[in-house]
C-alpha cells in the first residue's frame, strides 16, 4: 500500500469500524439490558436497575398469579410441536420429491412452497380468519397448527432441499444397483444423510411458529391464546413487569438451544448457505 | 420407484397449500368485492372507499417510507459489520456469525420490548443524555418513526447480514489484494470491487428487511404508538375492532401488491446489476 493512501485508509478503518461496533452494540445491548432489568428490585423497568430480586420470576412462575401466562406458553408449545411434525412430514416428503426435478412445473411448485416467506404474514393471516370462520370453523388450536404449519414448512423445505443437493447421486444409484429397494435406500441411505438437514430446518420451523405474530393475531382467540399475542397485551396497555421477565426466561432458552444446535448440526454454517 | 412416482411425494404438501393456503387467500380477494361489512351485497365500494381517501395514500406512503428508513439503516451499520466479518480471524468470526444470528432465535416481541426499555421516558437513552447534561428534560423517543425506526433495525439486521455474509464470504480475497496492489485505496476498493461484487447478497438483504419492517405490525403499533399509522395497523383496526371484514381485505391486498411491487422491483434491479458485474 503506497504512503498516499495511508490517510484514506485511516479513515477507512475508523468509519467502518466505529460503524460495525454501533452495529454490535445495536445487537447486543438491549438484550443485555433487559436481562439485566428483569432482576430489578423496583416496581418499574428503570435501568439501571435498583436493587437485585427474583419478585418478577417469581410472579412469573406463580401457578395462580400467571395462570393465563402459562396456558399462553402451553399452546404456543403445543402448536409449534404439531406445526413442525406436520411440516417436517410434508416438507420432507415435497423435498424429496422435488430434488431430481429440473422441469419448470417443479420450480412453480418450488416458488409457491417458498412464498409464505416474502408474501405479508398479516395478508395470509387475515385471510385464513375469513376463510375458516366462513368456512363455519370455530376457533381452535387446530386451525392456529395449520396456519402456523403454512408458513414455516419453508424453513424445512429449503433446509432439506439445501443437504439433497449435496448428496451424492452415485451413492443412491449403487444402492440401487446392488439390489435394494427405493424405500430400503430411503431408510439406510438416503435419510440418514440428510437428518441434520431436516433436523435445522425443523428447529427453525419451530422457533418460527413459537415467535409467530401475525397468523396467531387473527386465528388465536381469548381460550386460544398464544405466547407472543399475551406478551403484546402485556406491553400494551400499562407495561406489565413480568414480561421483563419472559423475555429473561426466552433469552436463555434462545441461548442455550442456540448452543445446542451450533454442535449438533452446525446451524449457523447451514443458515449461511 | 420410477421419476413419476417421486414426484408425487410433494402431492400431500401442494393439497394442504391448496386448501389452506391458496384458497383463504382467494377467498379474501373475493370478500374484498363486497360492500357491507355482512357480505351480502356485491360491489365495489371499499375499494373505492379505501382509494378514494387521501388518507390512504399517506398510510402506504408512509408505510413504504418507512420499510425504506429501516433498509438504509441496516444497510448504513449492517455492512461495515460484514466486512469487519470478512477480514476477521476465524475465531472471531464464529463469536461474530454467533450474536448476529443469535437475536433472530428471539422473539420479535422480546426484541420490541427491550426497545422500550431502552428508549423509554426512564430508558437507558435517556438516562444517559441526563447523566451527561447534554439534555435536561428526557426525550421522547417512544411513539416516534426515529424510535421505531432504530428499533427496527436491531430487529431486522440478521436479515440484512446473512445474505450479505453467505456472498461476501464466497468472494476471490486476491480480487481485492489485487485492487490494493494496483494502488487503490480501501476505499476505492470498497465501492468499486467488494460492494458491486456483494450486490446479490444486499439486495436480498434489502429485500428481506423491506417485507418484514413494512409488516412489523407488533413493534409499529408497541413502539411506534397508536398515532404512527401503517397499514397493519389499519388491517388490524379494520377486522378484530370495526370488524369490516371487506375492508380489510382491500387494505391487505394493498399492503400485499405494494410490498411485493417493492421487492420484485428490487430483485429486477439485483438482477441487472448482477449482469453488468459479470458481463
Amino acid at each position: 500500500m503506497g504512503r498516499r493512501h495511508s490517510l484514506a485508509d485511516l479513515s477507512y478503518g475508523l468509519a467502518i469500524g466505529t460503524l460495525a461496533v454501533l452495529a454490535l452494540l445495536i445487537i447486543v445491548a438491549p438484550v443485555v439490558i433487559v436481562l439485566t432489568t428483569s432482576f430489578t428490585e423496583g416496581r418499574s423497568l428503570k435501568f439501571p436497575p435498583t436493587g437485585f430480586s427474583l419478585q418478577w420470576y417469581e410472579a412469573l412462575f406463580d401457578p395462580s398469579k400467571s395462570r393465563q401466562i402459562h396456558r399462553a406458553v402451553s399452546n404456543s408449545l403445543e402448536v409449534a410441536a404439531w406445526s413442525t411434525a406436520f411440516g417436517v412430514l410434508f416438507g420432507a416428503l415435497a423435498a424429496l420429491g422435488l430434488a431430481r426435478s429440473r422441469n419448470r412445473l417443479a420450480r412453480v411448485a418450488d416458488s409457491f412452497f417458498m412464498s409464505p416467506l416474502v408474501l405479508p404474514g398479516l395478508t395470509f393471516g387475515l385471510a385464513a380468519l375469513m376463510y375458516f370462520t366462513l368456512m363455519g370453523f370455530r376457533p381452535s388450536l387446530n386451525l392456529i397448527i395449520a396456519g402456523h404449519m403454512i408458513v414455516t414448512v419453508p424453513f424445512i423445505l429449503r433446509t432439506t432441499a439445501a443437504s439433497l443437493s449435496q448428496l451424492d447421486p452415485a451413492l443412491n444409484d449403487s444402492s440401487q444397483s446392488l439390489g435394494a429397494s427405493w424405500l430400503y435406500t430411503m431408510r439406510r441411505v438416503t435419510l440418514p444423510l440428510i437428518a441434520p438437514g431436516i433436523m435445522a430446518g425443523a428447529f427453525l420451523a419451530f422457533m418460527a411458529s413459537i415467535d409467530n405474530v401475525p397468523v396467531s393475531l387473527f386465528l388465536s382467540t381469548a381460550r386460544t391464546d398464544m405466547l407472543p399475542i399475551r406478551m403484546w397485551g402485556m406491553m400494551e396497555s400499562t407495561l406489565d413487569p413480568r414480561i421483563a421477565a419472559v423475555s429473561g426466561v426466552l433469552i436463555t432458552v434462545a441461548f442455550l438451544l442456540m448452543l445446542i444446535m451450533e454442535w449438533t448440526v452446525g446451524l449457523t454454517r447451514r443458515m449461511r448457505e | 420407484m420410477n421419476k413419476l412416482a417421486e414426484w408425487q411425494l410433494t402431492l400431500p404438501l401442494a393439497l394442504a397449500f391448496a386448501a389452506i393456503f391458496l384458497a383463504p387467500l382467494l377467498m379474501l380477494v373475493g370478500v374484498s368485492f363486497f360492500n357491507d361489512d355482512k357480505i351480502t351485497e356485491p360491489g365495489f365500494a371499499q375499494w373505492a372507499k379505501f382509494y378514494g381517501d387521501p388518507f390512504s395514500y399517506k398510510v402506504i406512503g408512509d408505510t413504504m417510507l418507512l420499510g425504506v428508513k429501516t433498509v438504509c439503516a441496516t444497510i448504513l451499520v449492517g455492512y461495515p459489520l460484514a466486512l469487519v466479518y470478512l477480514d476477521a480471524p476465524q475465531r472471531l468470526q464464529k463469536v461474530l456469525i454467533f450474536i448476529i444470528v443469535m437475536p433472530l432465535l428471539l422473539s420479535v416481541v422480546v426484541r420490541t420490548f427491550a426497545w422500550i426499555v431502552v428508549l423509554g421516558r426512564e430508558g437507558v437513552v435517556n438516562q444517559l443524555l441526563l447523566s451527561l447534561g447534554i439534555i435536561s428534560e428526557p426525550l421522547r423517543l417512544l411513539q416516534t418513526e426515529l424510535g421505531l425506526v432504530i428499533s427496527l433495525t436491531q430487529i431486522e439486521m440478521p436479515l440484512m447480514l446473512l445474505p450479505l455474509i453467505s456472498v461476501m464470504s464466497r468472494l476471490d480475497p486476491n480480487l481485492r489484494d489485487a485492487s490494493a496492489a494496483l494502488g487503490a485505496s480501501r476505499w476505492r476498493t470498497l465501492f468499486t470491487v467488494i460492494v458491486p461484487l456483494s450486490m446479490p447478497g444486499l439486495v436480498a438483504g434489502c429485500l428481506l428487511v423491506f417485507a418484514s419492517s413494512t409488516t412489523a405490525f407488533i413493534s409499529q403499533t408497541v413502539i411506534g404508538g397508536v398515532r404512527l399509522i401503517y397499514l397493519p395497523l389499519l388491517i388490524w383496526q379494520q377486522s378484530l375492532v370495526v370488524f369490516n371484514w371487506p375492508f380489510a381485505a382491500v387494505v391487505s391486498i394493498s399492503l400485499l401488491v405494494s410490498v411485493l411491487t417493492v421487492v420484485s422491483a428490487l430483485s429486477w434491479l439485483g438482477r441487472r446489476s448482477g449482469g453488468y458485474v459479470h458481463g
